[in-house]
Order: C-alpha cells, then sequence, then structure tokens
C-alpha cells in the first residue's frame, strides 16, 4: 500500500470525528488528531478500533498511547501490516 | 418572598404522538398509541403489546450530530434529548453548539435506568472477554445521568444538571425539584422531564411479577384500562416529557409565552409502613401528599376542577380513587373529573410523570378533558365512590383553572403537583 492509499483510508476513518473540516481538508503526515482536528480524546479509542476493522489487526494500549498524529498511525499500521 | 414559578416550554416524546401538536390533537381524539410487538412474543412475553413512540431516522437527525448517533443505542437518552430541545425551544430559545453558556438555567432530568440496550452490548462484551473493543460511549449512555449530560451539552446550561430517579414518580418529582429550586432563587430556569428506555430488557421484569395484563395481545388499543371493571393489569410505555419552567419574573422580562402557573406540591414517602410495601402504597402517606400539595399551593381542595390521576390499569386503581376522596373530602358529583393519561399511552414508567404532566398542561391550556379510553365498564368500587360523569370516556369541552397531577412508585413514593391557568 502506497502513503497515499494509506492516508485516504485514515482519513475515512477520522472523517466522522472531526471538529474541525478546514484542519481536515489540509490534512498532512504532521496533522495531531488532538489540537489540529479537534477530535474528542474520548473518540481516539472509537479510532483505534475502526482502524483494527479496517486494517484487520490488533492494536495494543502501547500503540494507541503513540498514536496521536497522522505520520504514528501509519507508522504503527505499516509495522502491523508487515509483521 | 418565594418567586412565582410558571411553564414556558413543553416537549413530548408519547407513543400516541411526537411533539406538542401531535400529542394534543391525540389525545383530543382519544388515540391509543399501543401495539402488538412481535418480539415480546418471540420472548414469550405474556404481555406482548406495549407504547412505543414513532422517531424516524430523519426525525433523529434533526436533534444528533452523525457522531452522536455513531454506537448510539439508548432509546430513553433519545427520547428524553427529543423532547427537552422541543421544550427549549418551544420556550423561544435556540439549539447552538457555539452558544455562551447559560448559567441561570439548569436540568433535572429523571430516568430508572438508562441505555439497557447499551448495557446488555457490553454485558456481552465483557462477557466474551472483549472489553477492550466496547467503544467510548458505554459509560455515557448507561450512566443513570446519561440524558442530562447528553441534554445540557447541546442547549449549554450551566446551573445545576442532574437526574433523579424514584421509580414512577420520577418525573413529577422532577418537576417539583426544579420548581424548588426557581422559587428559592437558585435558577431562573429549569429544565424538567424524564425517560424511558423502550423494550423486551426493561419490561421483562414487570412481565415477571404479572402486573402486565396479558389478556390483550389481539387487541392491542384496548389493553390499557384504567378504572375499567375488566383492567387487568398495566400496559408498558416509553418515552419523555420535559417542561421548561421559570420564574414568572424572567418569562415576563423575556415577554414569553406561558403555558401555566406552577402552584405548589408535595413529594413524600410512605415508608412501607401501614400497609404499604416495595410495591403497594401506604394510603394514608398518599393522602397526606396530596393534602400538603393542596395546602402548599395556598388554594382548598374544593378548588381542584380535573385531575391527571396516576391509575395505571391494576387492582390499585380503586384504592387511588378512595385516596382522592379522602384527601380531597370529596366524593360522588362533587368530585372534580379525573382521567389517566395511560389509558392511551400504556405506563411509561420512569417517563410517565412529566408526560403526564404535559398532558395536564395542555387539557388546561386548551380548556378540555381527555377522555378515558376502555372505561366504558366502569369498575363498580369506583363508581360507588365518584359520579361516573366525573370519569368522561368522551373528550369533554370544560372551562376550569386548576388541575392536580399525582404520580406514585414502587418504593412507596408519592409526588402530587398543583398546576394553575395563568394570570396576573
Amino acid at each position: 500500500m502506497t502513503n497515499d492509499e494509506l492516508i485516504t483510508k485514515l482519513k475515512a476513518i477520522i472523517a466522522p470525528y472531526v471538529q474541525d473540516e478546514k484542519a481536515f481538508e489540509n490534512l498532512t503526515e504532521d496533522t495531531d488528531f488532538i489540537n489540529d482536528l479537534k477530535v474528542n480524546s474520548a473518540n481516539l479509542v472509537d479510532i483505534i478500533l475502526d482502524i483494527e476493522d479496517e486494517f484487520n489487526i490488533r492494536l495494543e494500549n502501547e500503540d494507541m498511547e503513540k498514536m496521536l498524529d497522522v505520520k504514528a498511525a501509519m507508522l504503527i499500521i505499516n509495522t502491523k501490516l508487515e509483521a | 418572598m418565594k418567586n412565582r414559578v410558571v411553564i414556558t416550554g413543553l416537549g413530548v416524546v408519547a407513543p400516541n404522538g411526537v411533539g406538542v401538536p401531535d400529542f394534543t390533537k391525540a389525545l383530543k381524539e382519544g388515540k391509543s398509541g399501543i401495539t402488538g410487538h412481535d418480539n415480546l412474543k418471540d420472548f414469550k412475553f405474556s404481555c406482548q403489546i406495549g407504547g412505543i413512540p414513532q422517531i424516524s431516522d430523519e426525525k433523529k437527525a434533526q436533534y444528533f450530530t452523525d457522531l452522536q448517533l455513531r454506537g448510539f443505542n439508548s432509546s430513553g437518552i433519545l427520547y428524553g434529548c427529543i423532547a427537552g430541545i422541543d421544550a427549549w425551544k418551544d420556550a423561544g430559545f435556540d439549539m447552538d453548539s457555539e452558544s455562551q453558556l447559560d448559567y441561570d438555567t439548569g436540568l433535572i432530568f429523571g430516568a430508572a435506568t438508562s441505555g439497557v440496550e447499551k448495557f446488555r452490548e457490553a454485558i456481552y462484551g465483557v462477557d466474551d472477554g472483549n472489553v477492550r473493543r466496547l467503544g467510548s460511549t458505554v459509560v455515557l449512555q448507561t450512566m443513570a445521568s446519561g440524558v442530562s449530560a447528553y441534554l445540557s451539552g447541546m442547549l449549554g446550561l450551566g446551573n445545576q444538571v442532574t437526574t433523579n430517579s424514584s421509580a414512577c414518580t420520577t418525573g413529577t418529582e422532577a418537576l417539583l425539584m426544579g420548581y424548588e429550586r426557581i422559587q428559592n432563587g437558585k435558577a431562573k430556569r429549569m429544565l424538567v422531564g424524564s425517560c424511558s428506555d423502550h423494550g423486551p430488557y426493561i419490561w421483562g421484569g414487570f412481565d415477571a411479577m404479572r402486573v402486565m395484563t396479558y389478556k390483550h395481545n389481539e387487541s392491542p388499543e384496548e389493553g390499557s384500562r384504567p378504572m375499567s371493571a375488566t383492567a387487568s393489569g398495566f400496559v408498558p410505555g416509553s418515552g419523555a416529557g420535559a417542561l421548561l419552567l421559570e420564574s414568572l419574573e424572567s418569562a415576563l422580562e423575556r415577554g414569553a409565552k406561558i403555558y401555566a402557573e406552577v402552584l405548589g406540591g408535595e413529594v413524600n414517602s410512605g415508608g412501607q409502613r401501614q400497609g404499604g410495601t416495595l410495591t403497594a402504597p401506604n394510603a394514608e402517606a398518599v393522602q397526606r401528599c396530596i393534602k400538603k400539595a393542596v395546602e402548599n399551593s395556598g388554594i382548598t381542595a374544593k378548588e381542584i376542577e380535573v385531575i391527571n390521576g396516576h391509575l395505571t390499569a391494576t387492582a390499585k386503581d380503586a384504592l387511588e380513587i378512595e385516596n382522592w376522596t379522602k384527601a380531597l373530602n370529596r366524593s360522588g358529583t362533587d368530585f372534580p373529573f379525573i382521567n389517566s393519561t395511560k389509558s392511551m399511552i400504556g405506563h411509561c414508567l420512569a417517563a410517565s410523570g412529566s408526560i403526564e404532566c404535559v398532558a395536564s398542561i395542555i387539557q388546561l391550556k386548551n380548556q378540555f378533558v381527555t377522555p378515558n379510553i376502555n372505561c366504558e365498564d366502569l369498575h363498580l368500587e369506583i363508581e360507588a365512590l365518584v359520579d361516573s360523569n366525573k370519569i368522561p370516556t368522551e373528550k369533554m369541552d370544560v372551562n376550569f383553572d386548576i388541575i392536580a397531577k399525582a404520580s406514585f412508585g414502587f418504593g412507596d413514593v408519592n409526588a402530587c403537583v398543583i398546576f394553575k391557568k395563568f394570570s396576573h
């Protein structure tokens, strides 16, 4: 999967939780879920579950703690997919 | 000097009508909201009928965001938020997620249980060793104060925000708690109400107690028969009612529409003494509650013209009527008109008090008394106490000023409130 494909998939997953549409339109690898997209911190667990379903992987509590921006999410997903 | 308290907004989600216009029409027509439910039959319930408000997906989307509806499975919170938002808008306010926090308005919205279907999902998840996948909203949907948490955030309310719970007294108690808070100058406005989930997991316990009727599975609309000789148990219902209470001063200042004044009321308990039990009322405490409500309202028992009773269609209806006759010291042709909204919507449990308070205000505002449907065969014990003309089976247009509403609940708890047509 290319990075672009991965970002497209991630965007679809994150979309329902985003509270700042403008930041979402300009999403890059550096975009932070809470600070930029204004995602309610409680919803981070829902994003994790949606990612698990989409990529058929399992994310541990440690993965979740690190998954605060797009770049980290991509890294963790790629690592799990390669494992 | 205590503040006078008036009602400036109404909202209702009832089995026979959603929204005040539809509910008013249904009350006038004596329309039943009771239908048969296949799932109750599949689950082998004795009582296979019930009252469930009809809410379309389009309607949900008018009140909730897509995000709020993700994984949402709490019918009580759904009904409560719709009724609460409707009451808020009816009183002339907007729902705006960017609104300034309103420290002058609080919320007391009652519930008996919350999100029982969501709770079931969570229990299955936990039992399967899958707690990590429950998602983020189980707590919010299943905590008793879930409805208050959702609603206060939608409206930006900054005064006291809480949930009360006192079984089938809940809604009427919520109203009286909000009333006292405004009376004592702690808030200008209190949005009060209550809600109840629907479905087998909430109704099952009552079916197990054999207190719901099993005789009308083929004739749902005839099932709820308060005060009837052939009453054979209550029919379960669900929904929500909401009322915006406001200090008279604030209402006049805003030029708000005023539905009625809350004159006063009383909440008490029979303490499960003198015949009272977990499920049966202490008659003396019920009478005391009514008497105190009259006294607190600064009126005499003679001034009550209409009563909206608790009257569930169980064997206790005659006892309730006897309690009213003793408390008011009025009987026969001297007794006020009395009706039970439950004949049309069933017993909406924790939501019953608030839905029926809304029904009481609608009757007072529009000067009519709703029909007691399914009461063509009045119970003989009741007929011995009260003239049958006082228990209308057809809608009656009546000019009246004062209506009393009472609710009673498991645990031997009582509430009674007196409403008056507003005049300066």
